[in-house]
């Protein structure tokens, strides 16, 4: 070691880098935030996300235990790994918050969204709509002779698949939950 | 009158009841139409001491001194709108530098809010990110239970501030008193006790190092005096150097003989060295700010570094750590010695005869050395002789922002935690006076010095007043450079010698200002009066303002400029030619 070696010279990296050197791969997780329902408390969590530059890529929240007064907030992110860490320890601080489950890491999990689609047109583009809403399983829930609504539920994934078929036959409207996600098993 | 409201009492007397049970002494606050009610109580007591301040943030600053002065929380006392705003900058501070406070805000009455009501502001939306948790109480029957609540989180694992907002309505209607004993202790039980596997490992990374060092910070202060006690135990018997963030500074005495200085942007030749060439770093309670690690991709490269901290957020938040340990300092470093102790107290003795032979010579270039001078007086002069003049008395340090505060942890020594106050997280101009206020407060008997630049301590200036009214003898001891010296130095070094609006012009006289407030003023210029004037401070039973004329144009070294590593470190004025290019500058 020679540590009386100072070199001199500028440089191009900064500490306010900080997420640089450890830029992976950008993964998406999904979260599971069990708050008590209390106000203030989303806009808490939301804040934590603005306020230090984290993603929201979907966000759902309702109160689960009726008794209890505990929310539980389903929070899809992406960040890198560290960023990820980083989310679930800040959540894990906030005074309101009981738990925070990773559910992309903690083993197997179904995710389900239901949306609303509204897709107007006549004619072969009608049936067209009709026939594909049958394909993914959409339910008509409101209908008039030149439009549709649809019920889906499934992945986010398969929400934007239908949604993107919909949208050459008449998309108008699309009205989405956000995810609300579960592990498997017992 | 039933059995069941028997203890029913107005929330305004709750209030009042609660911070009694909670043992507080004394409150800093500002009275308005919102807190009333609470005011009236107050009027109608004795055990509480109420401090009235000039400015609400002034309050919460005192607060934070008195808080850090004696590990208990500070209490303030503000009303709604402009003075839960004033109290903004104060809780930001608390918030970065993890202290506790216990913040009560008036607010309009509850069927108002949302009106636009008269000095309405949304106070928990204000304040949500700068406080570690706020309530706002919409029923007097929670009152209690919030305020008891309020304590436990502000002074529970990571301290931080806690704001309590307070409907004039809900101060004013009846409900049952819960005592602090009944509060069913919340679901806010922050781990204290470290992983012992970890600490196991820790030990025996300790056992093998050839250049280890231990880098400390606020979190040891926080754990309160047994932790100090336990790390310089620790220290002492394994002979491993220390060093310290500006946060962290009395934990180990500086009269220590392991004792390194503080590291960091400003810190010392060889604390920095030693963390750049350590191969193992033991943080305790510190949190790789960005002052202390410069450019993150370059820091320590050589190191196993092992963190130990009570926040799980901060393991891995800037330096990848390779042995993470969340716990209470305190607990983790009784462990550590217990454990480290029983394996037969062993240490790399080779290793570590060569790295204290390396450190030798970082020190032998003597890296605070400066050019004194007969004419003027140097700052750092200046707080060698503070330092001489006050050595042994029962001394507590507070500090504004700027190069003085740089020059103050460089240049005074600490002997045992909670004696040094200063702003680190947050920077903030105009903490140092009222942070002064709040340790005299607590310590009426001691000798409560801050030492000040001219510009931030006119951003609080009012609060001589509350000295005066409140018989606080605080010195205030503001090297006068007439310049926004750090700013300025800036300026200099990163910004071609623009001088953009970083000097001090229309300054007061300091002497005359004194005495408008009635205290003593005291001007000194010349090198030769300096310990006359200095002792003068010391010896006049009551507060003064001390205008210690300095070099305008000093700057502070050594500097590692923002976004360097620590071994390129400029240590003096020579060095600094065209060191720093202008990609340096977009950093703060
Ligand atoms: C409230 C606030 N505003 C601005 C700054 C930026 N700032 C940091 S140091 C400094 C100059 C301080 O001047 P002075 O108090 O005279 O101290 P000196 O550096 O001259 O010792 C300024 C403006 C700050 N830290 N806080
Ligand atoms: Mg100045």
């Amino acid at each position: 070691m020679s540590a009386l070696n100072i070199t001199k010279g500028s440089s191009s990296h900064s500490a306010y880098d900080l997420r640089d050197p450890y830029a992976e791969v950008i993964e998406s997780h999904t979260l599971a935030v069990l708050v008590d329902n209390e106000s203030g408390v989303l806009a808490r969590v939301i804040g934590l996300f603005s306020g230090r530059g984290y993603n929201i890529d979907s966000l759902t929240v309702a109160e689960v235990d009726h008794t209890g007064h505990r929310s539980r907030i389903t929070i899809v992110t992406r960040g890198t790994p560290q960023v990820i860490e980083q989310i679930k320890a800040q959540l894990g601080r906030l005074v309101p918050v009981h738990a925070v489950n990773d559910l992309t890491v903690e083993g197997p999990a179904v995710q389900r969204e239901l949306a609303l689609l509204k897709v107007a047109g006549k004619g072969d583009a009608r049936i067209e709509a009709l026939r594909l809403a049958e394909i993914f399983r959409a339910n008509v829930v409101d209908s008039t002779l030149e439009s549709f609504v649809f019920e889906m539920t499934g992945t986010p994934e398969k929400i934007d698949a239908f949604a993107e078929l919909m949208r050459p036959l008449g998309l108008r409207e699309v009205a989405r939950t956000g995810v609300a996600a579960l592990s498997r098993g017992a | 009158m039933t059995q069941a409201n028997a203890s029913a009492m107005t929330g305004a007397k709750m209030i009042v009841k609660a911070l009694k049970d909670q043992g507080v002494e004394v409150v800093f606050g500002y009275p308005g139409g919102a807190v009333l009610p609470i005011y009236d109580e107050l009027f109608l007591q004795n055990d509480i001491r109420h401090v009235l301040v000039r400015h609400e943030q002034g309050a919460v600053h005192m607060a934070e001194g008195y808080a850090r002065s004696t590990g208990k929380p500070g209490v303030v006392l503000v009303t709604s709108g402009p003075g839960a705003t004033n109290a903004v900058t104060g809780l930001t501070d608390a918030l970065l530098d993890s202290i506790p406070l216990v913040v009560l805000s008036g607010q309009v009455p509850t069927f108002m809010i949302g009106t636009d009501g008269f000095q309405e502001a949304d106070t928990v939306g204000i304040t949500r990110p700068c406080t570690k948790m706020n309530w706002l109480v919409k029923d007097t029957a929670k009152l209690a239970e919030t305020i008891h609540t309020a304590f436990h989180v502000a002074t529970s694992g990571r301290p931080g501030p806690v704001l309590v907002d307070i409907p004039k309505d809900v101060q004013f209607a009846q409900a049952e008193y819960v005592a602090r004993e009944k509060i069913k202790t919340s679901h806010y039980q922050p781990r204290v006790k470290g992983d012992i596997e970890a600490i196991t490992r820790l030990v025996e990374l300790i056992e093998k190092a050839e250049r280890p060092v231990f880098y400390t910070g606020g979190g040891v202060i926080n754990s309160g005096t047994a932790a100090s006690q336990l790390l310089r135990e620790l220290v002492d018997a394994t002979g491993f150097p220390i060093t310290s963030t500006l946060m962290g500074l009395g934990a180990y005495p500086a009269s220590g003989k392991n004792w390194l200085g503080m590291l960091g942007m400003h810190g010392l030749y060889e604390a920095n060295l030693a963390m750049h060439g350590c191969d193992l770093m033991i943080n305790i309670g510190a949190r790789f700010d960005d002052r202390i690690t410069g450019r993150v991709a370059d820091f320590s490269p050589h190191s196993v570094k092992a963190h130990i901290d009570i926040d799980p957020s901060s393991i891995n938040k800037v330096i990848r750590v390779d042995l993470p340990i969340v716990g209470d300092v305190g607990h983790v470093l009784e462990d550590m010695l217990r454990i480290w102790k029983s394996r037969g107290r062993k240490v790399n003795k080779e290793g570590l005869a060569k790295w204290w032979a390396q450190i030798t010579e970082w020190k032998a270039v003597n890296c605070l050395d400066y050019k004194n001078s007969e004419k003027t007086i140097k700052p750092q002069y200046a707080l060698q002789r503070l330092e001489a003049l006050t050595k042994g008395m029962d001394r507590y340090i507070t500090t504004e922002v700027g190069q003085h505060q740089m020059w103050a942890a460089q240049f005074l020594g600490f002997e045992a935690p909670n004696r040094w106050m200063t702003s680190g997280g947050l920077g903030t101009m105009g903490y140092g006076l009222p942070a002064s206020i709040g340790v005299q407060m607590a310590h009426p008997e001691a000798l409560v010095i801050n030492v000040a630049g001219e510009a931030s301590w006119l951003m609080n200036m009012q609060e001589m007043g509350t000295a005066m009214q409140f018989r606080a003898p605080v010195k205030q001891f503001i090297l006068n450079n007439e310049r926004l010296g750090m700013v300025r130095q800036w300026q200099e070094l990163l910004h071609g010698e623009r001088y953009s609006h970083s000097w001090s012009e229309s300054l007061p006289d300091f002497v005359k200002l004194a005495e408008a407030f009635g205290c003593k003023g005291i001007k000194c210029s010349d090198p030769q009066d300096l310990d006359d004037a200095i002792m003068e401070m010391i010896r006049y039973d009551g507060p003064v303002i001390f205008d210690c004329m300095v070099e305008k144009h000093e700057n502070c070294f050594p500097m590692i400029p923002s976004g360097k590593p620590h071994n390129e470190m400029l240590l003096g004025e020579a060095e600094t030619q065209g060191v720093i290019k202008a990609g340096g500058a977009v950093l703060v």
